[in-house]
């Protein structure tokens, strides 16, 4: 594709030459690019083709050799490109309520559309949905199969309100999970190949570590990487976890990451005065409005729960694991006490001097418990924190002044913390 | 008892839960508070305590607020309200399902800022499978377990039996009286059929049986009156306040049918019959019921909807949307096209339990009953 030139007005200063990507970079987009485009071919070559929900058993479908592509990948890349605010208007005009998830909105506008800016989807032949992120998810792809007349799988988590699955539960989801292989070789003609199941297992835990550790090499001091550029690999766990490819980019990752870390570099381009949790989903349609002001202050986000909700961690081979690891992994799933737990951990680990929590107007599950979360951990740990009002897709919900405010607020709170612990040390 | 006393009998407790509440608290009886929509009331029964409706209540939130955003369900909002502030002392327990996203949140909200109301949380499966009413069956031993603590003896097999069959009785005398109401809605207008259908939530269910036996016997002997009026359906969590079914009434306009939460969603079917396991009949109960709330890939209660008007003779529907309640948010372009499609308008209007003006309701509705013709 050729390059766009902007032409400079006379006497403005000159234009910044962007800095060339990373290689992992440039992987990754490729990987996503090529997952969109095989979907189509496959679907053009007369092959069965799923959506399905992100943090589904994907174990299964990637088996089966299926091509699978994400409605939540679709709404957040089109978000980010500012490329959905038309879906938005659609779905409404359809009578959808504004009150719905805006990823949803993007995509049952999409179901009637079939056409998009960019990220197209062919028409699915089956749904797969998992209501462990939350039960909007049901909704949403029930009103999909009903338009499509597809059948729907869904994997149902059941909430978490103990710390962990019981024994009962585990079995429910591991009955549902065989109900899943059945009903895809019915639909696709193919038979599971349980070795191959287990490979796809064995490949989504390698994954699910290298994530990990590209995540955790961020509690380094200064962090060798901006945090926000982790947003920018998630399409590998949420699309491409259970692949080869994925290894692959996340190999690359942890070698440029290291090697940052080995000269004392950073892709954060200015001095990390703070470093600072975030809490909830990226604002996407204001994703360089949000960075930039945290970039201001010397403000790193160096980790995140969202980032990190694919560790589902299970034996190879063992469907009972994996059934348990869906179950009990994300946080939306978890009851109050089991994500402060987690939270606190993390603020611990990597060294955060604040807390930014997104109240984004989609997500009622990440924020109908989110002040008392905000209580507990801000009183377990002494931590600081503040929250803004925003949403993941719609760009009506977000205001640059009080993200701005909300943020100098915390700042000030934080050097003060900071001048009494320089202090201290004196 | 004649029709006007059974029904003014109806319409106090539909209107003073807290009252009906202090009455049981009074006769010595524990009493369980049971949130929408759907909880094993009957396992709060055959523990020979009362289960009571938890249904919010027209206030503005203000406790509420340090626990959840203004965009929350109102229904949560105001319960949560009711149980910060001590409008709701003297439950023992309040049992708590998982229905929505906000419900899962309910549940943590409540144990951090209701901690003197014990909370039983209940997971119901999505899929309505045989490995989900398992699953399902588990969950109420779990309740039954935790509601034995609460009343501090056993529930046995026999008590449960015997609390099928009062619901059973019950759910059929309700299905009766919304079939013969239809026959009399002079009578029972939009606001006293639904004090009729709310004060189920605040009696004794074998007692609030006795009394809607009396009303229907009574209705059957009244000649059936030929209603000149609108007949229209409503559809959604809850048809509240009654002003709002005032205006119905006074624009001449009957509710014939509903597909509420609160009142005829509670009546779908009846516990399976049988003398197997109480709790796995239980839980059968389940599979059917059609709802925003439970998984439905074929989209049933579209096709419900459809029958409903078909066989009511409806002229129109009104969606009542409950505020920021986004399971209905779902269903509602789907149940709109279908009914445009066999000629049935339907009105969504937003239902809240914050005081506001009606006014524009009241323009909405007089829009509405006047293009049904």
């Amino acid at each position: 594709m050729e390059e766009k030139v902007t032409q400079a007005a006379p006497g403005a200063a000159p234009q910044k030459p962007k800095k060339p990507l990373p290689k992992s970079r440039i992987m990754v987009g490729e990987q996503l690019a090529k997952l969109y485009q095989d979907t189509i071919d496959a679907k053009a070559r007369g092959e069965k083709i799923g959506w399905s929900a992100s943090i589904f058993p994907q174990e299964i479908a990637e088996a089966l050799g299926l091509y699978i592509v994400y409605p939540e990948n679709q709404a957040a890349g089109l978000a980010a490109r500012h490329q959905s605010d038309d879906l938005l208007a659609h779905a409404e005009a359809a009578g959808y309520n504004m009150d719905i998830c805006s990823y949803a909105r993007t995509s049952l506008a999409y179901m009637d559309t079939l056409t998009a800016e960019s990220n197209n989807m062919p028409k699915p032949d089956f749904v797969l949905c998992c209501n462990n992120i939350c039960n909007q998810l049901t909704k949403w792809f029930e009103n999909l199969a009903h338009q499509f007349q597809v059948p729907m799988f869904l994997i149902d988590t059941v909430y978490n309100y103990d710390p962990c699955a019981s024994e009962e539960k585990v079995k429910y989801v591991r009955a549902q999970i065989d109900d899943l292989i059945h009903g895809l070789e019915e639909i696709s003609g193919k038979k599971m190949d349980y070795d191959k199941l287990t490979e796809v297992m064995r490949i989504s835990q390698r994954n699910k570590d290298l994530w990990r550790e590209a995540n955790e090499l961020l509690a380094a001091k200064p962090a060798p990487l901006a945090g926000f550029d982790l947003f920018n690999y998630m399409s590998c766990m949420v699309c491409n976890r259970g692949k080869e490819s994925t290894t692959a980019v996340l190999e690359q990752l942890i070698s440029e990451i290291k090697e940052n870390i080995a000269q004392g570099k950073s892709t954060f381009p200015v001095e990390e005065e703070y470093r600072v949790f975030w809490e909830g989903i990226a604002c996407w349609p204001y994703l360089g409005h949000t960075f930039k002001t945290l970039k201001k202050y010397g403000i790193n986000m160096v980790a995140t729960g969202y980032v990190n909700a694919w560790g589902l961690e299970y034996e190879p081979g063992d469907l009972d694991g994996l059934a348990r690891a869906y179950i009990d992994l994300p946080n939306n799933n978890n009851n109050l006490e089991t994500v402060v737990a987690r939270r606190i951990e993390a603020h611990k680990k990597f060294q955060v001097d604040g807390t930014i929590y997104h109240v984004n107007r989609s997500c009622k599950v990440m924020d109908c418990q989110q002040y008392e979360t905000q209580r507990r951990i801000s009183e377990a740990t002494g931590i600081p924190f503040t929250s803004f009002d925003g949403d993941q897709a719609d760009f009506r919900a977000y205001s640059e002044a009080q993200y701005e405010t909300r943020i100098q607020g915390l700042v000030e709170v934080m050097e003060q913390r900071k001048k009494e612990r320089e202090g201290g040390k004196g | 008892m004649d029709i006007q006393a059974i029904l003014s009998q109806l319409s106090f407790a539909a209107e003073n839960p807290r009252k009906m509440l202090e009455e049981q608290l009074a006769q010595g009886k524990k009493v369980v508070g049971c949130f929408p929509s759907y909880t094993p009331e009957e396992l709060v029964d055959a523990a020979g305590m009362v289960p009571f409706g938890v249904w919010g209540a027209q206030m503005e939130p203000y406790l509420a607020k340090k626990y959840l955003p203004v965009f929350a369900c109102p229904i949560l909002q105001s319960s949560l309200e009711m149980g910060l502030s001590g409008k709701l002392d003297g439950l023992s327990a309040v049992v708590i399902p998982t229905l929505c996203d906000t419900f899962r949140c309910i549940t943590q909200d409540w144990l951090a800022g209701v901690p003197h109301i014990p909370m039983i949380p209940v997971s119901y499966p999505q899929n309505r499978t045989d490995a989900g009413i398992r699953f399902l069956r588990s969950e109420f031993a779990v309740v039954k377990g935790k509601l034995e603590e609460v009343c501090g003896h056993p529930i046995t097999d026999e008590d449960i039996k015997k609390s099928i069959r009062v619901y059973n009785e019950h759910t059929a005398v309700m299905r009766e009286f919304t079939a013969v109401a239809n026959e009399h809605l002079d009578i029972i207008d939009p606001v006293m059929r639904h004090h009729v259908m709310k004060s189920a939530w605040f009696m004794p269910k074998a007692e609030h049986t006795r009394l809607m036996r009396e009303l229907v016997t009574a209705l059957k002997a009244t000649q059936p009156t030929c209603f000149k009026g609108r007949r229209v359906l409503l559809s959604g969590i809850a048809a509240e306040p009654d002003s709002l079914l005032q205006i119905l009434t006074d624009n001449n306009v009957a509710v014939v049918g509903d597909d509420l939460a609160q009142e005829s969603r509670q009546y779908t079917a009846p516990i399976p019959e049988g003398q197997g396991d109480p709790l796995l009949r239980l839980a059968g109960k389940w599979r059917g019921q059609l709802c925003s709330l439970a998984h439905d890939e074929g989209k049933g209660r579209v096709d419900m909807l459809v029958d409903m008007a078909n066989v009511t003779s409806a002229d129109g529907m009104i969606f009542c949307q409950m505020k920021f309640c986004d399971p209905e948010e779902y269903d509602y372009p789907l149940i709109s096209r279908a009914l445009k499609e066999i000629g049935v308008p339907t009105l969504c209007l937003e239902v809240d339990q914050q005081p506001g003006s009606t006014e524009q309701i009241r323009t909405r509705l007089q829009t509405f009953a006047e293009m049904l013709g």
